[in-house]
């Protein structure tokens, strides 16, 4: 390894993790906002233009708080966990290609944390991990709630991964006839949505070519199955159960206060954002989109393939806040029979459907 | 030079990790040591570019095992007194002379086995080194595709039948 590729490692992952940084200040931001237009409310307008810098505020607030540490806690534990909640949070981002790659000089910089040969199986992996640090915040902090809260994440985060992972792998097969064999890397799975079906079907050329080739058009029951179980798996509402103010005062965090709660906090929407930016990217077209490359400055048709990363990954997060301002929590019941009984099945059945799809596509039918 | 830092500092992990799996007072503890060692070990298989058995071990026994059995210890709750009596009287000096044999073998494997430590970087590094799934891939779906069917249906069977227990345990217990 050369000293330009070490630094070029260096700016990918500090060029990620800035973008997230920010993104999230602006997240939470954006989320009280939308949710006080659905409420009719106006929601926070003091802290610069809009009321923008009033997470800024918020954080610093929390920052310079006493972290109250409650008599009963299981000390290791209870200091560990928002970090074992912060760290994959931010891990999972780094998989997701947010831009065209770009050179500088003779290195090409790919706009992404890393790619990896199994980049979608870090993905799981990480976030299979998240539900630590809310089980062991719950447990370590020797209180009632708190430990019902951990108890209900472990269970349903069980359940919707694994609705999730079979969402993920019907795509991962149909991103396999896409191109060179199969893959689990981002950046190749994106790299397979670019262009429009018409190149792809060519009998239905003069519509197919204004649709472009997205995995979500022949994958749409994977996108919406795999849209629930991100929810669940983000705990955002209607699937917060996990800390349900009206049973369970505050759930996991009840006991933290002052920065290790922020630490939470950060956690929840890095995760939000992260979540949505993989479903643009596995269903969306990630970068995809037209950047009229000649006709317009270099600069310009370089920098727009991260507005539509960034474009699509909002819409996604826009449906989170959506949902959470406008549906209901579950009762924990009807979570667990949707998890098990329709989210699971319905995406075997999708898997087979698709997989009998692809198999006749490829080969025709066995008997002929 | 890197490697061997890794592989030095990783071991120590897995060591560390198990220790506090068996010493600790605490299952919750327990269960994190665990953690620790099988994020040491899935390092050291990323450490030999085996990243799919890596990312695999984290999803399967991290991700997914030790959730359950986390679950489990706080259903049948953590702060419950434990009944330390032993009922296998000869298991701590069995294990004992077991642990003194290995050892003895390690240590002489290490002075006199003929073996290199770790490769060194620029020792030969495979080709593959960003086709790890397509390596294991192959001979999974070609030369052992009937061992990996069968097990997939013996997985499908225990399955099944845990939850067929579960049911039939149910039904004897509120009929009688």
């Amino acid at each position: 390894m050369t000293w330009a590729e070490f630094w070029i490692i260096i700016l990918r992952v500090v060029l990620t993790f800035g973008l997230l940084l920010v993104l999230t200040i602006v997240n939470v931001w954006l989320e009280r906002k939308v949710v006080a237009d659905m409420q009719s409310r106006i929601g926070p307008n003091r802290a610069g233009p809009y009321g923008i810098l009033q997470t800024v505020a918020d954080g610093l607030k929390l920052f310079f708080k006493e972290s109250v540490t409650p008599r009963k806690v299981e000390l290791g534990m209870y200091v560990l966990a928002p970090f074992l909640a912060v760290v994959p949070a931010f891990l999972i981002f780094m998989m997701v290609p947010w831009g065209a790659p770009f050179m500088i000089g003779d290195q090409e910089v790919a706009l992404q944390g890393a790619d990896l040969n199994v980049g979608l199986l870090f993905i799981l992996a990480m976030s299979s991990m998240a539900v630590y640090a809310v089980v062991l915040a719950g447990w370590s902090s020797g209180s009632k709630y708190p430990l019902i809260g951990g108890v209900r994440a472990t269970a349903q985060a069980i359940s919707y991964e694994a609705a999730m992972g079979l969402a993920m792998v019907a795509v991962v097969m149909f991103s396999a006839t896409q191109g060179d064999g199969g893959t689990l890397s981002l950046a190749e799975i994106v790299e397979r949505q670019s262009g429009t079906w018409g190149d792809i079907i060519p009998a239905f050329e003069p519509v197919a070519r204004f649709i472009p080739r997205w995995n979500i058009f022949p994958q749409i029951v994977a996108f919406l199955i795999f849209l629930i179980a991100i929810v669940a798996e983000t705990n955002r509402a209607p699937f917060d159960l996990v800390e349900a103010e009206q049973e369970l005062v505050g759930g996991f965090h009840t006991e933290y206060s002052g920065m290790r709660f922020a630490m939470f906090f950060l956690a929840e929407y890095v995760n939000i954002f992260s979540m949505s930016a993989i479903a643009a990217t596995l269903f969306l077209g990630g970068w995809n989109g037209p950047t009229f490359e000649g006709s317009v400055p270099a600069i310009i048709s370089g920098i727009l393939p991260t507005v539509y990363f960034l474009l699509k990954t909002y819409a996604i997060v826009f449906l989170f806040f959506w949902i959470r301002a406008t549906l209901p929590r579950l009762r924990y019941d009807q979570l667990m029979s949707l998890g098990w009984k329709r989210l699971i099945p319905g995406a075997l059945g999708w898997l087979i459907l698709s997989t009998f799809v692809i198999a006749f596509r490829q080969f025709g039918v066995p008997w002929g | 030079m890197v490697e061997t830092i890794i592989f030095v500092l990783m071991g120590l992990a897995a060591i560390a990790g198990a220790i506090t799996v068996v010493m600790a007072r605490n299952p919750v503890y327990s269960a994190i040591g665990l953690l620790g060692t099988l994020f040491a070990v899935a390092v050291l298989y990323v450490l030999q570019l085996a990243h799919f058995v890596a990312a695999v071990q984290v999803i399967v026994y991290a991700g997914a095992v030790l959730t359950l059995f986390l679950f489990v210890i706080m259903l049948i709750g953590v702060d419950k007194e434990e009944n330390r009596e032993e009922n296998l009287r000869f298991q701590r000096p069995v294990v004992g002379v077991l642990a003194g044999v290995i050892v003895v073998m390690a240590a002489a494997l290490t002075a006199f086995g003929d073996f290199d430590w770790v490769p060194a970087s620029g020792a030969v590094i495979p080709e593959v080194t960003n086709g790890t799934i397509q390596a294991v891939a192959e001979p999974l779906f070609t030369d052992w595709v009937l061992a990996f069917e069968a097990t997939a249906l013996l997985l499908t069977i225990a399955a099944a039948g845990a939850i067929a227990l579960a049911h039939y345990r149910r039904r004897e217990s509120t009929d009688g």
